[in-house]
């Protein structure tokens, strides 16, 4: 059971249910706010008025179509890097303990993980003009 | 006061914080807006607002009554759903990051300690990371469902620039929690707490954070998903109302959230700098050195979100390819060579 | 029903619920939301188990970093109305099929396990704490930590010959 009333572990499960409450406190004023603007403000619909905004011209097409793949490649590299970089936060917490046994662990994977990124700038993988 | 074994004092004593803490952010953020106007007339050699009330101080209140009364329009192509979503998760993601933050001192109200901190969470800062990975969906959704090419292209740039700086800044953190051994933010704080500040320890990571901070909240020099020159309005051209209100103020809530956490991470927090707080306290009481070193950390988080405005009216934006450079190829390695160093370093001197 | 029951049911609730979605809804979009949803909800259930860390990396990780992946490669295909493509019926009924085995086998699996016992400590317990983690990351399983970043050089490596085919 999650007993709320003892806050002097902070490591227990109930000192997150303030963050549950914001959520819900920050999520219900939007949606009451949005839905107050919707009420309050003027309904002139017009077909005109509904369409795209192309800086005057009439829009053509639709803006659902496929981009270049450097975006593409940027984002599954930002999972890889992503991830690396996660595994860096256990150890920044225990750093002092580990000493420099753990310390060479981290170097060896900084090792590898600069061996990808050379590879990945060496092959223009993040070579924006063409 | 027990029912379903929750202690109800302390979830109003939390409802109230919470409450404070968002309005705090929502009118800090309508009161940036008229600092930026300000900062940017006084840099150009104007005057700036100031026609409604004195120093034309109620304008924020003006623009911000005028977003109720305007029409909402969602056009005809766009996904509606996904639309009205957009705005929501920007702002609710903004909104949420302020609840790790160590805002003061203890209070104390009839015999109760309140902390002026929502959740002293255990994996505090990994939190803010984690609420901070989430904003790209706002820009996305918002850009993506809009229909509209200029939108599209706008999100897209907006979504790739935002997790490119997301790994240098993830990268320069650790430094800093090296130095505390906690991911906690009572601890971080609590570290610097009439000791040296982190700032003197960190100086190159505080400049890396720093600059992924100006490009996590689409402000200039990294401001190409708002870029009109060549995207007209950015990701939310297609928005009217208080859905355009929501996207602009999230903008500036995440200005001052991080403006905050710097100063948490790295300024000492609340700490008023060459005070005894705890001898302070026997003077005056607990309750007015809370409110001081609020006030010492609001002083701190709103100088930082000057030197945001003073940066946006001096320095002209990025191109792409440039933006795209610099956070992969010289912040990433800077990042990584920090923390190889700090390591060393702090192992090196406990010998 | 103390209140740590009550979320777990809860979570559940919005787990399922949202994985049902991913599946039933027709627009991709929906389903990449429906899949954060469910992540969410999980990421609930493992701060239920004081399981910190995992919570948030799940958050950070899964939520935060592959479902932007996901959104981006659904967002920017070709999804217009038009280009929709034909569905075999053969297909949906075999697809159904291999489903219902798969449930089928995980149901007989968890059958002969123990799960009525008490299998997690709810609440408290620091297991799942960075912590206790980070030491045993360090120490005990330093090998598969460093086998690891050679997996994570050999998916660059292969994300980078994919993308950049010449």
């Amino acid at each position: 059971m999650v007993n709320l009333a003892i806050q002097t572990n902070l490591d227990t499960s109930g000192s997150y249910l303030p963050i549950g409450l914001q959520l819900l406190f920050a999520a219900g004023m939007i949606v009451t706010l949005m839905g107050v603007t919707h009420l309050l403000g003027p309904k002139r619909r017009t077909a005109d008025k509904l369409q795209n905004f192309a800086s005057g011209i009439e829009s053509h097409g639709e803006a659902r179509q496929p981009i270049a793949i450097k975006y593409f490649l940027t984002a599954i590299l930002f999972v890889l890097f992503d991830v690396e970089v996660i595994f860096f936060y256990p150890y920044a917490v225990n750093f002092r303990e580990l000493g420099w046994s753990g310390f060479y662990a981290v170097l060896l994977f900084v090792a590898f993980f600069l061996c990808g990124f050379i590879y990945i700038i060496r092959r223009g993988a993040l070579k924006w003009e063409d | 006061m027990y029912l379903l074994a929750i202690d109800w004092i302390f979830i109003i004593e939390k409802l109230v914080l919470i409450a404070a803490i968002v309005t705090l952010s929502m009118v800090v953020a309508m009161y940036a807006t008229y600092g930026e106007r300000k900062v940017a007339a006084f840099i150009q050699d104007r005057i700036g607002p100031n026609r409604a009330g004195p120093f034309g101080l109620l304008q924020p209140l003006a623009d911000g009554g005028k977003l109720f009364f305007k029409e909402e329009i969602i056009p005809l192509a766009s996904s509606k759903f996904l639309f009205i979503l957009g705005p929501l998760l920007a702002m609710v993601t903004a909104l949420l990051t302020s609840a790790v933050i160590p805002w003061g001192a203890s209070m104390n109200i009839g015999n109760r300690t309140v902390p002026l901190q929502v959740a002293d969470v255990n994996i505090g800062i990994l939190y803010v990371f984690g609420v901070v990975s989430l904003g790209v969906y706002g820009i996305m959704l918002g850009g993506w469902a809009s229909n509209n090419k200029f939108s599209l292209l706008a999100a897209i740039r907006g979504a790739s620039q935002m997790v490119s700086y997301e790994l240098a800044m993830g990268l320069s953190l650790i430094a800093v929690l090296m130095l505390t051994g906690s991911l906690q933010m009572s601890v971080i704080v609590g570290e610097q707490y009439n000791a040296v500040w982190n700032i003197a320890y960190q100086p190159i990571g505080f400049i890396i954070f720093f600059i992924c901070a100006l490009a996590e909240t689409n402000r200039t020099p990294f401001d190409l998903p708002e870029a009109e020159n060549e995207l007209n309005f950015g990701y939310h051209q297609e928005y009217s109302s208080m859905k355009l209100g929501f996207y602009l103020f999230a903008e500036y809530i995440n200005m001052f959230i991080s403006g905050v956490i710097m100063a948490t991470l790295y300024f000492g927090g609340y700490d008023i700098p060459f005070v005894n707080e705890a001898s302070l306290a026997q003077h005056i009481g607990e309750n007015w050195v809370a409110l001081l070193t609020f006030l010492t950390l609001m002083v701190k988080a709103l100088f930082f979100v000057f030197v945001f405005m003073w940066i946006r009216w001096t320095i002209p934006r990025f191109r792409f390819d440039q933006l795209m450079h610099l956070g992969w190829k010289r912040l990433i390695p800077l990042a990584l060579l920090n923390m190889v160093i700090t390591a060393v370093v702090i192992l090196w001197l406990k010998k | 029903m103390n209140i740590t029951q009550l979320l777990f049911w809860l979570l559940t609730v919005i787990a399922i619920g949202s994985a049902l979605m991913i599946v039933t809804s027709k627009n991709p979009v929906y389903s990449v939301l429906g899949l954060i949803v469910t992540f969410f909800a999980i990421s609930g259930h493992y701060i239920l188990m004081n399981a910190q860390f995992l919570a948030i990396v799940n958050i950070i990780v899964y939520a935060g970093a592959i479902m932007v992946l996901f959104l981006f490669v659904i967002m920017l295909m070709n999804l217009s109305r038009a280009t929709e493509t034909l569905k075999n019926k053969w297909l949906q009924i075999v697809g159904a099929i291999a489903g219902s085995c798969l449930f089928l086998v995980l149901i007989a699996a968890l059958k002969n396990t123990e799960i009525k016992k008490n299998l997690v400590e709810m609440g408290t317990g620091d297991i799942g704490l960075v912590k206790s983690l980070g030491r045993e990351l360090f120490t005990t399983f330093v090998v598969p930590f460093e086998i690891s970043s050679v997996l994570f050089l050999s998916a660059m490596i292969g994300a980078v010959v994919i993308g950049k085919k010449e």
